[in-house]
C-alpha cells in the first residue's frame, strides 16, 4: 500500500501533511489491555454504582424510571440499526421507515399531523420549538411560565440567546399559570407562549386550552412541552389548539442510563409557514417509479444546515435517532389501549402515593392543590430535605428531587414520582420510613 | 444486459408494510402492569380528578400489534438498513465510519449503568463519574487542552456550545458589542456556519483561492476585524487537505482580540499526532460517535465533548466534576458558566464507550489508528487516481490527504451528463453503501468524499474502488443503467415531488391518509 502511495513509511506521509504540526511525543495515556482485562477493570468500576435496581428510587424530574420492554433493547440492539448513519432511502429503507413511524405512531400521539427528526432531549426540542416560533411569527420574544422545569429554562435560553425570555407567573397554592399575569406580559412582540403540561412539579394545567387562546388572540403561536406517557388520559396538545408539541421521549422505552439516554421530540401543524421556520430534517412518505410501492425522502431539504450553513434556521446533525426508533418500537407494542392503561396505572399508584405520604405526621403532600400525573411535591416541614434523603438512603431508599434551591416557597419541599415500576409495598416502605424519620 | 462481474448484488426487499397496515383489532404487544386492588380501592377513579375538558377523548390511533409481529416488522426494516457492520462505507466522508468493538456494547448494556438516574445521591453514582472524569482526563491529553466538558450531544451542538462560550467570555470582557461576528472557512463542516450564527453571531466565511485549495492569507486577514470574536473551523478540511497556515490563522484572530476554536469532529487522521492546543487553540470538541469508536446509531445519539484552554474553564457547562480525593462530586456552583446546553450530563453510555475504546488501544493503539486511516485514505486516493471521469482537484499542491478527500465528477458529467446524484443512485446496485457528496456549497463541482477510516481493509479499498470504477465507466458505456437507478436495492427510484409539495408530503400517517382522500376528492 505504501508503494502505491509512494510514502517511504507512514510517518513519512504525516511529515509531509502535517509538517510542523506533527506531535512527536509519547501519549501519557494508560497501556492497553485486553478484552479480558477491560471487562474486570470497567465492571470493577461500574460495580461502585448503587442504580435504582438496588435502591427504591422515587426520582423524575426529566428522566423517569418505566418498564422497558426487552423488544426495545432487542431492536436497538441490532447491529444495521446501531451501526448505520447517513445512508439514503436506497441503502437505508428501513431507518427511513421506522423514522417515518416514530414521526406517525407521535403524531398520533400528540394529534399533530407534523412531527420532525429527533432533538436531544426535552430542553434541546423546547429550545428548536421557540426558535421555530420566532422565525416563523418574525416577533422577538417568548413567554414560559416561572413554574417550568429549571433545568429545561436554562437550555432554552441558551438557544435564544439573552433577553428573549420572559416569565410569567403561576398560583402558587395550586401551580397553575397565571392566565391574568399572561394576559397582562403579552404583546405583538411576543413569538410563543410557552407551557409545560403536565408541569415540571407534576401538575396538570387545567386551563391550558385558555392559554392557548390567549396567545392566538395576541397573534403568538402557543407551544405545549409534555410528557408523552401522560398522554393516555391527558388530552393531546393538538386537540386544545397548540401549534407547536414539544417532549422528552425517554419515558418510550429507554432507560435511564444517568440521563444519557434521552430524546427530544417536536411536532407541528402541517403547515408550509411553520415547517419552513424550522432547520430540523422531516422525512416523508412517498411513491417510487414501481407503482404501489412506498418510498421516503426529505421533505423541504433546502432549509437545512447542510444545504444553508449560518443562513439556516438552526444547527442540526446528529441527534438521537436509534432512541427515536426505539420509541416506535414500544408505542407498537403498547397500542392504543395499553397507553391508555399504563397511563391510569402511573396515575393510580401515584395518587396512592401522595395519600399514604399525606398521611404521615410532619409531611404535607401533595402539596399543590391540582391534578397531576406522575409527579407530586412533598414537603416535609421543618425537616431539612438533605437530612430527609440521607436517612432515606441509609434504609436504601433514594427519595425525590430536592427541589428547596429551585422554588424556595415552597420551604423543605421534594419532587416525588411514581410509575408503574412501584408497588403497593415499594410505597408503604417509604411511607414507614418516612414516618420514622420524622418522628 | 452485460453486467459486470463485481454486481452480482441485491439487497433484501421485504416490501414492508408501514406499520399501520400491520396487526388487527385487539391485539397486544405488551402487558402493562396494573395497580394492586387495594391501591385502586385507595384511590377510585382517579382519571377522574382530571376535568373533563383536558381529558383523552379517544386512543390514539396506533397499529395493534403482537410482540412478535412487532419484532418481525422492526427486525426487517433492520436489515433494510446498511451500518458499518454491513458492508462497505468507505465512500461516507466526514462521517468517519468506524467499527464499533462489541465488547464496548456489553459493557454498556450492564444494568450498572443503564438503571441510574441522573439524580441520584452522588454516594451511589461514584463508578460512572469515575469513568467520566477519567474520560475527561485522557481528551485533554490527547487534544492538550485543559478542561473539557461532555454535555454536548452531537457536532453541531459542540460547535454552538463553543460559540456560546465564545459569547460568554466577551460579555465578561465587556467586549461582546463590538464582538458579533464569527469568521470561518467554507471548507469546514456547516455547523461551523449554522452553529454560531444560532449563537447569535454574525458569520463571516472565508473561500479558498481555487487555484491552491486553501484561502489566502490575505482574503484571510480582510475578514477578521476588530469585530472578530472567534475563529471557528476544521482542520483538516472536508477536502481532506490540511491547511498549515493555521497557526497563521490563529494568531491573526488573536491579534484581533478574538477566540479560536477548531472542530475536531474528525479527529481520526491525526490521533496522537496534533494536539490542537499545542497551537494557540482556545477550544476544540472530538464527536465520540466519529474518532472515538462509539457507534453512529443511525444518526445518534452522539456525544461530543468539548475541550478548553485554562482562562475559559469557568464558562464550561454545569455541572464540572471534581475529584476530591478519591471522591467525584459535581460542581454546579461556576458563576461564569453559559449554564446548560442539554439536560444533564451527556451521552454518559458513549462517554463509557469512548472510555473503553481509549483503553483498549493505548497510546500505541491510538497512533495506529491515525496511520491505518492515513494510509488507506492515500491508498484510496491513489486507487481512485485513474478512474475515467474523476479528477482530485488540487492533487498537485496537496498530493497527501488526511480524514478522506475530496474528488470531482465534473469531467464525468460533463463528457455523459452523468453526475454525482446519478451515480449514487448507481453505486449502491453494488452492495456497497452510497457515498458522500460534499458539504454545500460545493467549492468542487459534481463532488464526492470517500473516507476509508483505519476499518476497511486492503480488499475493500480494491473492491471500492473497483465499484466506483465500474459505475463511472457505465456512464460511458452504459447510460441509460442510471435513468431508473436503484437496480438492485430494496426499492427502486424515489419520486421526489412529495418532497416539496405541501399536498403530498406525509410527515406521519395520519397526514397521509387525510391528504391522500382529499386528493382523490379533488381528483374525483
Amino acid at each position: 500500500m505504501l508503494r502505491v502511495v509512494g510514502a517511504k513509511d507512514v510517518d513519512s506521509l504525516f511529515q509531509a501533511a502535517l509538517q510542523k504540526y506533527l506531535f512527536r511525543g509519547k501519549l501519557n495515556l494508560p497501556p492497553p489491555v485486553t478484552e479480558l482485562e477491560l471487562k474486570r477493570e470497567v465492571c470493577a468500576t461500574l460495580e461502585k454504582n448503587r442504580t435504582t435496581e438496588q435502591v427504591l428510587s422515587f426520582l423524575g424530574a426529566g428522566c423517569w424510571q418505566h418498564v422497558v420492554p426487552e423488544v426495545c433493547n432487542e431492536i436497538n440492539s441490532r447491529s444495521e440499526f446501531l451501526t448505520a448513519y447517513t445512508g439514503d432511502v436506497y441503502t437505508d429503507l428501513g431507518r427511513f421507515q421506522a423514522l417515518f413511524e416514530f414521526q406517525s405512531l407521535l403524531g398520533d400521539l400528540v394529534a399533530m399531523d407534523a412531527v420532525t427528526y429527533p432533538s436531544y432531549d426535552w430542553a434541546t426540542a423546547a429550545g428548536d420549538a421557540l426558535r421555530m416560533a420566532i422565525n416563523a411569527t418574525g416577533r422577538k420574544e417568548v413567554l414560559v411560565p416561572l413554574s417550568a422545569s429549571p433545568e429545561r429554562v436554562r437550555v432554552m435560553q441558551q438557544y435564544l440567546g439573552a433577553g428573549k425570555m420572559r416569565h410569567f407567573g403561576y398560583d402558587e397554592r395550586t401551580g397553575q399559570a397565571d392566565l391574568q399575569s399572561l394576559e397582562d406580559m403579552i404583546s405583538e412582540e411576543t413569538a410563543a407562549v410557552y407551557i409545560e403540561n403536565p408541569a415540571y412539579l407534576g401538575f396538570l394545567e387545567k386551563d391550558a386550552e385558555k392559554a392557548g387562546k390567549i396567545a392566538r388572540d395576541n397573534g403568538a403561536l402557543f407551544i405545549v412541552g409534555v410528557e408523552p406517557l401522560s398522554l393516555g388520559v391527558l388530552k393531546p396538545p393538538g386537540e386544545y389548539g397548540a401549534d407547536i408539541v414539544c417532549g422528552e421521549g425517554q419515558p418510550l422505552g429507554l432507560r435511564q442510563y444517568f440521563g444519557g439516554a434521552l430524546l427530544g421530540f417536536v411536532a407541528c401543524r402541517d403547515d408550509p409557514d411553520l415547517l419552513n421556520a424550522t432547520g430540523a430534517r422531516l422525512i416523508t412518505m412517498t411513491d417510487t417509479i414501481k407503482k404501489g410501492e412506498r418510498g421516503f425522502t426529505f421533505a423541504l431539504p433546502e432549509r437545512v444546515m447542510f444545504a444553508k450553513r449560518e443562513e439556516s434556521a438552526t444547527f442540526t446533525g446528529t441527534t438521537a435517532v436509534l432512541w427515536a426508533i426505539t420509541a416506535a418500537v414500544y408505542l407498537s407494542l403498547l397500542g392504543p389501549a395499553g397507553v391508555g392503561e399504563l397511563s391510569r396505572t402511573i396515575m393510580e399508584k401515584s395518587h396512592y402515593a401522595a395519600k399514604i405520604l399525606g398521611e404521615v405526621p410532619g409531611i404535607e403532600a401533595p402539596v399543590l392543590d391540582s391534578p397531576f400525573f406522575q409527579e407530586f411535591v412533598v414537603s416535609f416541614g421543618t425537616k431539612s430535605v438533605k437530612d430527609v434523603q440521607s436517612a432515606l438512603l441509609r434504609s436504601g431508599i433514594q427519595g425525590g428531587k430536592d427541589i428547596t434551591y429551585d422554588f424556595p416557597q415552597y420551604g423543605n419541599s421534594a419532587l416525588y414520582c411514581v410509575t408503574e415500576v412501584h408497588t403497593a409495598a415499594d410505597i408503604d416502605r417509604l411511607a414507614d420510613i418516612l414516618s420514622r424519620v420524622l418522628r | 444486459m452485460s453486467r459486470p462481474s463485481i454486481l452480482g448484488y441485491h439487497a433484501v426487499s421485504w416490501q414492508e408494510p408501514v406499520i399501520y397496515e400491520l396487526g388487527a383489532k385487539g391485539r397486544r404487544g405488551f402487558k402493562v402492569p396494573e395497580a394492586e386492588p387495594r391501591v385502586k380501592k385507595a384511590v377510585g377513579d382517579v382519571v377522574k380528578t382530571i376535568p373533563g375538558r383536558m381529558r383523552r377523548r379517544d386512543p390514539p390511533a396506533f397499529p395493534e400489534l403482537t410482540e412478535p409481529e412487532v419484532v418481525r416488522h422492526f427486525l426487517r426494516l433492520s436489515q433494510l438498513t446498511f451500518g458499518v457492520d454491513s458492508g462497505i462505507n468507505a465512500g461516507v466522508g466526514t462521517c468517519t465510519m468506524k467499527y464499533s468493538p462489541k465488547v464496548n456494547e456489553a459493557l454498556v448494556r450492564s444494568p450498572k449503568l443503564t438503571e441510574l438516574h441522573p439524580l441520584q445521591d452522588e454516594e451511589c453514582v461514584q463508578g460512572v463519574l469515575e469513568l467520566m472524569y477519567s474520560l475527561e482526563g485522557m481528551l485533554c491529553e490527547i487534544s492538550a487542552m485543559d478542561a473539557f466538558s461532555l454535555q454536548p450531544r452531537g457536532g453541531a451542538h459542540a460547535v454552538f456550545t463553543n460559540a456560546r462560550i465564545i459569547d460568554a467570555y466577551m460579555r465578561d470582557r465587556g467586549e461582546r458589542k463590538e464582538k458579533d461576528e464569527i469568521v470561518t472557512i467554507v471548507l469546514s463542516h456547516p455547523c461551523n456556519g449554522a452553529s454560531p450564527a444560532a449563537a447569535g453571531f454574525k458569520v463571516r466565511t472565508v473561500y479558498p483561492n481555487m487555484k491552491t485549495g486553501i484561502p489566502d492569507i490575505e482574503s484571510f486577514k480582510r475578514a477578521v476585524s476588530k469585530r472578530t470574536a472567534g475563529l471557528m473551523i476544521t482542520d483538516p478540511y472536508d477536502t481532506g487537505v490540511f491547511d498549515t497556515n493555521l497557526e497563521e490563522y490563529i494568531k491573526i484572530v488573536h491579534e484581533a482580540g478574538g477566540l479560536v476554536a477548531i472542530d475536531q469532529a474528525n479527529l481520526n487522521s491525526v490521533l496522537g499526532r496534533l494536539r490542537i492546543g499545542e497551537f494557540g487553540a482556545d477550544m476544540c470538541q472530538f464527536n465520540l460517535h466519529k474518532s472515538f469508536s462509539t457507534p453512529h446509531a443511525s444518526g445518534g445519539p452522539g456525544c461530543s465533548p468539548i475541550g478548553v484552554k485554562k482562562a475559559l474553564a469557568d464558562f464550561l457547562p454545569v455541572p464540572i466534576i471534581e475529584r476530591d480525593g478519591g471522591r467525584y462530586r459535581f460542581d454546579f456552583d461556576r458563576p461564569k458558566s453559559i449554564g446548560k446546553v442539554a439536560e444533564f450530563y451527556g451521552v454518559v453510555p458513549n462517554v463509557v464507550r469512548a472510555y473503553c475504546w481509549i483503553r483498549s488501544m493505548g497510546p500505541e493503539g491510538l497512533l495506529e489508528t491515525s496511520a491505518a486511516a492515513a494510509l488507506n485514505d492515500n491508498y484510496l486516493v491513489k486507487r481512485l487516481s485513474g478512474v475515467r471521469g474523476v479528477t482530485l482537484p488540487w492533487s498537485r499542491t496537496f498530493p497527501m490527504r488526511l480524514q478522506e478527500a475530496r474528488f470531482s465528477l465534473e469531467s464525468l458529467r460533463r463528457e455523459t451528463g452523468i453526475g454525482i446524484e446519478a451515480v449514487n443512485r448507481r453505486i449502491v446496485d453494488y452492495g456497497v453503501q452510497r457515498i458522500f457528496p460534499g458539504h454545500e456549497p460545493w467549492i468542487v463541482s459534481e463532488p464526492f468524499t470517500p473516507e476509508p477510516t483505519e476499518s476497511s481493509s486492503k480488499e475493500d479499498l480494491d473492491r471500492f474502488a473497483e465499484v466506483m470504477k465500474a459505475v463511472c465507466d457505465e456512464a460511458y458505456t452504459h447510460r441509460s443503467v442510471f435513468r431508473n437507478a436503484p437496480h438492485n436495492c430494496s426499492i427502486h427510484r424515489v419520486d421526489m415531488k412529495a418532497a416539496t409539495d405541501p399536498k403530498r408530503w406525509a410527515l406521519t400517517w395520519r397526514a397521509y391518509r387525510r391528504k391522500r382522500s382529499q386528493r382523490s376528492i379533488t381528483e374525483a
